[in-house]
C-alpha cells in the first residue's frame, strides 16, 4: 500500500486537489430547475450530486428492507397458509356435500308434495313407497319398492305417479313388494283413446315399449292423444293418465287390429316415488271431474244424427211407442224398436227392461261418457255407448249371418269377457225404450274376429257383465 | 539558458527553484495585469496560464507545478467573479501536465515553448470549457478562429516571457 501511494503519489494528489475543487465548485454553483444554466433559483450543485450520489445507496436499502419484508410477509409469515387453505378446501367440500343433499332433499320433498296432492285429491287410500330396486334386465321389466304386506300391500294393486300409472303389484313380501311395470311384455291394462273414446287393452312389448291392442284399422286414431285408464281391469282406477299416441297404424301382423304405439306419462326409467293404491276410492279422476262427462255428453251428441222433433201429442197417441218408428229407416235400423227423437242423454235414461241391472250398469257407464259403444251398436253408432243405441243388431242381421262387429271380437278375445253384443241386443229386443235413429253406418255390418252370432233373440248367454265395460285380462300368466 | 536537458539522462535534468517573492509576486502581477488592466492585446493573452506553464516546466516536480496552477487559477476565479475552481481546476491540470513534460522535453528551446505553449492553452481553453458546460452549466459556444488565434499569439508571448523570467530561475 506504501508502494502504491509513492508510486502514484502525483496522480493521487493530483486528484485529490482536482476533488477538492470541484467541490468547491459545486458548492457554488446552482443548477436551475429543469435545465441548465447559472440562475440563482436552483439548487447548488453540490446537492444535486449529494442526492444524486445518495439516492441509489438509499434505494438499495430501501429495496433490501423491502426484500426482507416481503419475504417475512410472503413466505415466513405465510406458514399457517397452507393448513388454513387445506381447512377451507375441506369446508368447501363439506358444503358442496350438504348443498348436494339438500338439492336431493328439496327433489325429493317437491315429488312426495305432488305425491300427496294426487293421493288427496283422487284416491282413497294409497301408500308411498320408495324404489329400491329394479330387475335389472331388459326381459322383464320389473321394480321393487320398500313397501310389502306388513303395509297393507297386495297383490294385484295399481302402482301409480301422479305423471301416469307404472303397473301393479306383482308380488308381495312382508317388507317388500315386487311391481310389475306397464311396459312389461307381461303386463296389461284396460284403457281409452281420451279424444274418440276407443277402448283397447294397453300391453308391454319386449321392447320395452307400449303398445294398444285390439282398436279396429279403421279407427282413426292420430298420434298426441292422450291414453288414459278405463277402469275395467279392475286394477287401474278410471281415468288415470296412461300416456300418448306416439303413432298409430295398421297391424300387419294382426290384421284387422291397429297398432298404436303409446308413450307412458310416468317417466318408467327414473322411478323413485310411487303410490301404491291400497283403496279404491268411490270417484275416480275422470268421474270426479266434471269436464269429462260435459266432453263425453258433447261426443255422444256430436255423433248422434240430430233427429227433428216430433210432436209430444204424437208420441202420447197410444200405440205409437210400440210401433216401429214411421220414418224411413236404413236396413239395420229399421228394425229398431224405437225411434223416438230423444237425445242421447236421454236414450241412456234407464227404462224398464227385463235386465234392468244390467241396463243400469250400462246407463252408469255411458253417463260417464268413458265407455265407448262396443258390440253390434258400434257399426250402428259409432262410439255411442252401448245403451244409448240399441240398433238390434240381431234384428237387422239375420241369425245365420255372423255379426261382424268389433265388440263382438272384443268380446270374444279376453278370456272370461262378457258377449255384451248378446246383451245389448237383449235390451235392445226386449226394451221398448226409443232409441236415436241409427247412422245408415250401421247397415254395413263390421268383419268381426268371432263368428259368434248376435242374434237379439238370444238371451244373454255369457252373463250379466257391463256390455260397456270390458273386462279384458290383459295379463299374461307370469313367467 | 545555460541548462542543458537531456531526454535519455534524468541526471542531467535541471530543476529550477524561486525565491518566493518571486514565486509569489510574478503569478499575481499576472492575474492584476489580465484582470484589471484591460487592454487590447491582453485579450488574446492568458498571463496566468504563461505564469503557470513557466513555473511548471521550471520546477520539474508534478505536485508544486499543480498547486501552482491551482493558486493561480483560484485566485483568478476569485478576482474575476468565477465561481471558484473554474480556472483552478483548469490550470491545476496544466501545471500538472507542464511539470510532467518539463521533465521529459527540452523545454528552454524557444521552438519548444512556443509549441508547449501553444498545445497547453488549447488544453487549458478545452477543459475551461468542458468545467463551464457541465459543471456551472454555461452555454458560451467556443470560437474556435479566435481560440486558434489566441493559442498562437500566447504561444509567442511564452516565448519571450519565459526569456524574461528565465532571469529568476535559482538552480537548486
Amino acid at each position: 500500500m506504501e508502494n502504491f501511494f509513492a508510486r502514484y503519489k502525483n496522480p493521487l494528489v493530483l486528484m485529490a486537489v482536482l476533488f477538492i475543487q470541484v467541490i468547491a465548485l459545486a458548492t457554488q454553483v446552482k443548477r436551475p430547475e429543469g435545465g441548465r444554466g447559472s440562475g440563482g433559483g436552483g439548487t447548488r450543485l453540490i446537492r444535486v450530486w449529494t442526492i444524486t450520489a445518495f439516492t441509489p445507496i438509499e434505494k438499495l436499502f430501501i429495496s433490501t428492507g423491502h426484500f426482507f419484508r416481503n419475504s417475512w410477509h410472503n413466505y415466513a409469515d405465510l406458514r399457517g397458509v397452507r393448513k388454513q387453505n387445506e381447512e377451507l378446501q375441506q369446508e368447501i367440500e363439506r358444503l358442496r356435500l350438504e348443498q348436494v343433499k339438500l338439492r336431493q332433499d328439496a327433489d325429493q320433498a317437491r315429488r312426495l308434495q305432488a305425491l300427496l296432492e294426487f293421493r288427496q285429491k283422487f284416491v282413497d287410500k294409497t301408500v308411498t313407497a320408495q324404489v329400491i330396486a329394479t330387475s335389472g334386465t331388459e326381459q322383464s321389466r320389473v321394480i321393487i319398492i320398500d313397501k310389502g304386506s306388513r303395509d297393507g300391500l297386495k297383490t294385484d294393486m295399481a302402482v301409480i305417479t301422479p305423471d301416469g300409472i307404472v303397473g301393479k303389484v306383482k308380488d308381495v313380501f312382508p317388507l317388500s313388494s315386487q311391481v310389475l311395470l306397464i311396459n312389461d311384455h307381461d303386463s296389461g291394462a284396460g284403457v281409452i283413446l281420451e279424444s274418440s273414446r276407443l277402448q283397447g287393452i294397453l300391453k308391454g312389448t319386449s321392447l320395452g315399449e307400449l303398445q294398444v291392442t285390439d282398436i279396429m284399422s279403421d279407427e282413426k286414431v292420430e298420434a298426441g292423444e292422450h291414453v288414459i285408464t278405463s277402469g275395467g281391469d279392475r286394477i287401474y282406477p278410471k281415468g288415470l293418465s296412461v300416456g300418448t299416441v306416439t303413432s298409430a297404424g295398421p297391424d300387419h301382423d294382426n290384421d284387422p287390429f291397429m297398432s298404436i304405439k303409446v308413450k307412458p306419462s310416468a317417466d318408467l326409467r327414473r322411478l323413485e316415488e310411487v303410490l301404491v293404491i291400497t283403496k279404491m276410492a268411490e270417484e275416480t279422476p275422470a268421474l270426479a271431474s266434471g269436464t269429462n262427462s260435459l266432453r263425453a255428453a258433447d261426443i255422444l251428441s256430436q255423433r248422434l244424427p240430430s233427429i227433428p222433433k216430433v210432436d209430444p201429442n204424437a208420441l202420447k197417441t197410444p200405440g205409437v211407442a210400440a210401433n216401429p218408428s214411421p220414418t224411413p229407416k236404413p236396413a239395420g235400423a229399421a228394425a229398431t224398436p224405437a225411434s223416438t227423437p230423444k237425445p242421447a242423454g236421454a236414450a241412456a235414461t234407464p227404462s224398464p227392461t227385463p235386465k234392468p241391472g244390467t241396463e243400469q250398469k250400462k246407463v252408469t257407464a255411458a253417463g260417464a261418457g268413458v265407455k265407448p259403444a262396443t258390440g253390434a251398436t258400434e257399426g250402428a253408432v259409432g262410439k255411442i255407448p252401448a245403451t244409448t243405441t240399441k240398433p238390434a243388431a240381431g234384428a237387422t242381421a239375420p241369425p245365420a249371418q255372423p255379426s261382424p262387429t268389433k265388440a263382438a271380437k272384443q268380446a270374444a278375445k279376453p278370456a272370461g269377457s262378457t258377449g255384451q253384443s248378446s246383451t245389448t241386443g237383449t235390451a235392445a229386443a226386449a226394451s221398448p225404450t226409443p232409441t236415436p235413429t241409427p247412422k245408415p253406418k250401421a247397415a254395413a255390418p263390421k268383419k268381426t274376429k268371432s263368428s259368434t252370432p248376435t242374434d237379439a233373440s238370444q238371451p244373454n248367454a255369457t252373463g250379466t257383465e257391463p256390455a260397456a265395460t270390458p273386462t279384458p285380462s290383459p295379463e299374461k300368466p307370469p313367467r | 539558458m545555460n541548462a542543458s536537458v537531456s531526454l535519455t539522462s534524468r541526471e542531467e535534468i535541471e530543476v529550477h527553484r524561486f525565491s518566493w517573492p518571486v514565486s509569489l509576486g510574478i503569478p499575481v502581477l499576472a492575474i492584476f495585469l489580465q484582470v484589471f488592466l484591460r487592454i487590447g492585446l491582453l485579450n488574446l493573452l492568458d498571463l496566468p496560464l504563461l505564469v503557470t506553464i513557466f513555473f511548471a516546466v521550471a520546477r520539474r516536480r508534478p505536485i508544486p507545478g499543480m498547486l501552482t496552477g491551482a493558486l493561480i487559477g483560484t485566485l483568478q476565479d476569485a478576482w474575476t467573479g468565477h465561481p471558484i475552481g473554474l480556472f483552478g481546476i483548469a490550470k491545476t491540470i496544466v501545471g500538472y501536465l507542464g511539470s510532467s513534460l518539463g521533465v521529459k522535453l527540452d523545454v528552454d528551446n524557444p521552438g519548444s515553448r512556443f509549441l508547449m505553449t501553444f498545445a497547453f492553452f488549447l488544453i487549458h481553453k478545452f477543459i475551461y470549457m468542458a468545467i463551464d458546460l457541465l459543471l456551472v452549466g454555461g452555454s458560451e459556444a467556443i470560437n474556435w478562429a479566435h481560440t486558434l488565434i489566441s493559442a498562437l499569439a500566447n504561444g509567442l508571448a511564452a516565448v519571450v516571457l519565459f526569456a524574461v523570467l528565465d532571469k529568476f530561475k535559482q538552480r537548486s
